[in-house]
């Protein structure tokens, strides 16, 4: 293989440059606000002729994924993106692309959800589809941003599932940084012309894509889709390996874990603050302090073996989350983390710290004062002004 | 339909043309009653008909699809005022 080229790029920019080397067959899209230049700048590509897609511009994100609907279940290689209202308008057809099985890869710019009306980066509009069964990872950085929209293409047509890559509104969406971009062959030859196993709603002999299922047999459809998000794990590493081989690059599948080995304190966390927590994790390994760091790359399905394995030995779990479930138990992180520690024997207490909502900064100073004190449990909203200890109910 | 849950691994996809083997019919709470003496042929029902039920032949209607027929009344509706081919019966409790 020829070298990558090392370019200066957002993640809007990234996320294109990537699509552009996926050669959709069909891209729909419509841009509510809060929109990102994903689309707009894959449009481009598509208004030069640098790219030979189907480009369809819808009238609302609804209609947009239910062209990917249509274009996915005839077989074609289809993705979208969406950011925060967007998301939520999909929410409808989210469970349609999952129900039947439709490998269609959405990129994602998290952003805050109305009201009050924001269009700052956290994890409330994927959240909220969290049950919608698409697989979801989340980046780190642009660099991840742009090897994961690759990879979730090889990941997605082999599972048969709609892959979500989520990435930080702003801190990557808008951030320039410098990435490896693999030559267009090279991109080619790893996810190759269409879904190796696609629908084929156009071809000769007719069928019938999502028919009415009642009470004698849609249970067993919906047991079929939890095994087919059980096996994803395999796909997964499976994807990696294949990754590693064609781009030289070794990505975690599931979770990435530093210095968890021997911590007393473990931070959990997804997305672009995965680089704050792991310098405080670092700086408290300078006081003294036995500290360390689990990334959630991949959130559904939910890594909880990955965790139980990695957080086991720990004193104390801190969950730091950009999402809150409004349920008086905190974020859906932090939840989902109790959960699969429970049962463990001496499971680590588990503090839920909720910050950075609507795009708030979260301070190393605030990280630092949180992993020196007294941990209390329960759940923290960092950062907030007033009391930010949630009583326990 | 007695299918496990492992034989349903490509999803909800099933061969085309499977709603014929559907009798919908059976939902119905009232019955188009066609009078062919009365029929002027004009076509608008076999048009209308959302579910395919008017049956037609040579360019001439020929009868009423109970099978699959779910008691709408767009057939009725849209017989022309003079010809009134088509009447709307309840169809009584079962």
């Amino acid at each position: 293989m020829t070298a990558p080229r090392r370019m200066g790029l957002t993640g809007n920019e990234a996320v294109a440059l990537a699509w552009k080397q996926l050669r959709p067959h069909v891209v729909a899209a419509y841009p509510i606000t809060p929109a990102t230049q994903i689309v707009e700048r894959f449009s481009e590509y598509v208004a030069q002729g640098e790219v030979d897609t189907e480009f369809v511009p819808a009238e609302s994100e609804h209609s947009a994924l239910s062209a990917c609907v249509g274009a996915a279940a005839a077989g074609a290689r289809v993705l979208t993106a969406t950011a925060s209202q967007g998301l939520a308008l999909m929410h409808e057809v989210l469970y349609i692309a999952s129900g039947l099985r439709l490998p269609i890869v959405m990129n994602v710019a998290n952003r805050a959800l109305s009201a009050p009306i924001n269009i700052h980066g956290d994890h409330s509009d994927t959240m909220g589809s969290r049950d919608a069964g698409w697989v979801q990872i989340y980046a780190r950085n642009v660099q991840d941003a742009y090897d994961r929209t690759l990879l979730a293409v090889w990941v997605a047509e082999r599972a048969r599932l709609p892959v979500m890559v989520c990435l930080d509104g702003f801190t990557l969406t808008h951030s320039l940084e410098p990435v490896e971009v693999y030559p267009d062959e090279a991109v080619r030859e790893f996810v190759g012309e269409a879904p190796p196993d696609g629908y084929t709603l156009l071809g000769g002999e007719p069928i019938t894509v999502g028919p009415l299922a009642l009470p004698d047999s849609y249970m067993e459809f919906r047991r079929a889709l939890a095994a087919a998000m059980e096996r994803v794990p395999r796909v997964l590493e499976e994807g990696v390996r294949a990754f590693r081989q064609q781009f030289g690059r070794k990505l975690p599948a599931l979770v990435e874990a530093r210095g968890t080995e021997d911590a007393d304190v473990a931070l959990v966390i997804m997305g672009s603050y995965a680089d704050s927590a792991e310098q405080a994790a670092l700086r408290g390994r300078v006081r003294g302090q036995r500290a360390g760091l689990v990334r959630v790359v991949t959130f559904r399905p939910f890594p909880a073996a990955a965790l139980r394995e990695t957080l086991a030995g720990a004193r104390d779990v801190v969950v730091l989350e950009r999402a809150d479930t409004l349920s008086g138990l905190g974020g859906p992180l932090g939840v989902e983390v109790r959960a699969a520690l429970y049962g463990l024997p001496q499971a680590p207490r588990v503090t839920d710290v909720i910050f950075g909502l609507g795009g708030r900064e979260l301070r190393d100073a605030e990280l630092d004062a949180l992993l020196q004190g007294e941990l209390p449990g329960g759940v923290v909203y960092l950062g907030v002004e007033g009391a930010h200890v949630l009583e326990p109910a | 339909m007695a299918t496990d849950w492992q034989a349903l691994d490509r999803g909800p996809v099933i061969p085309g043309g499977t709603s014929v083997g559907y009798r919908t019919g059976d939902w119905r709470q009232e019955r188009p009653v066609l009078d062919l003496q009365r029929c002027v042929h004009c076509m608008l029902c076999w048009l209308y008909c959302p579910d395919s039920a008017i049956r037609a032949a040579g360019g001439r209607v020929v009868d009423i699809d109970y099978d699959h027929c779910k008691g709408c009344g767009v057939c009725a509706a849209v017989c022309p005022p003079r010809a009134r081919a088509i009447r709307m019966v309840p169809e009584g409790v079962p």
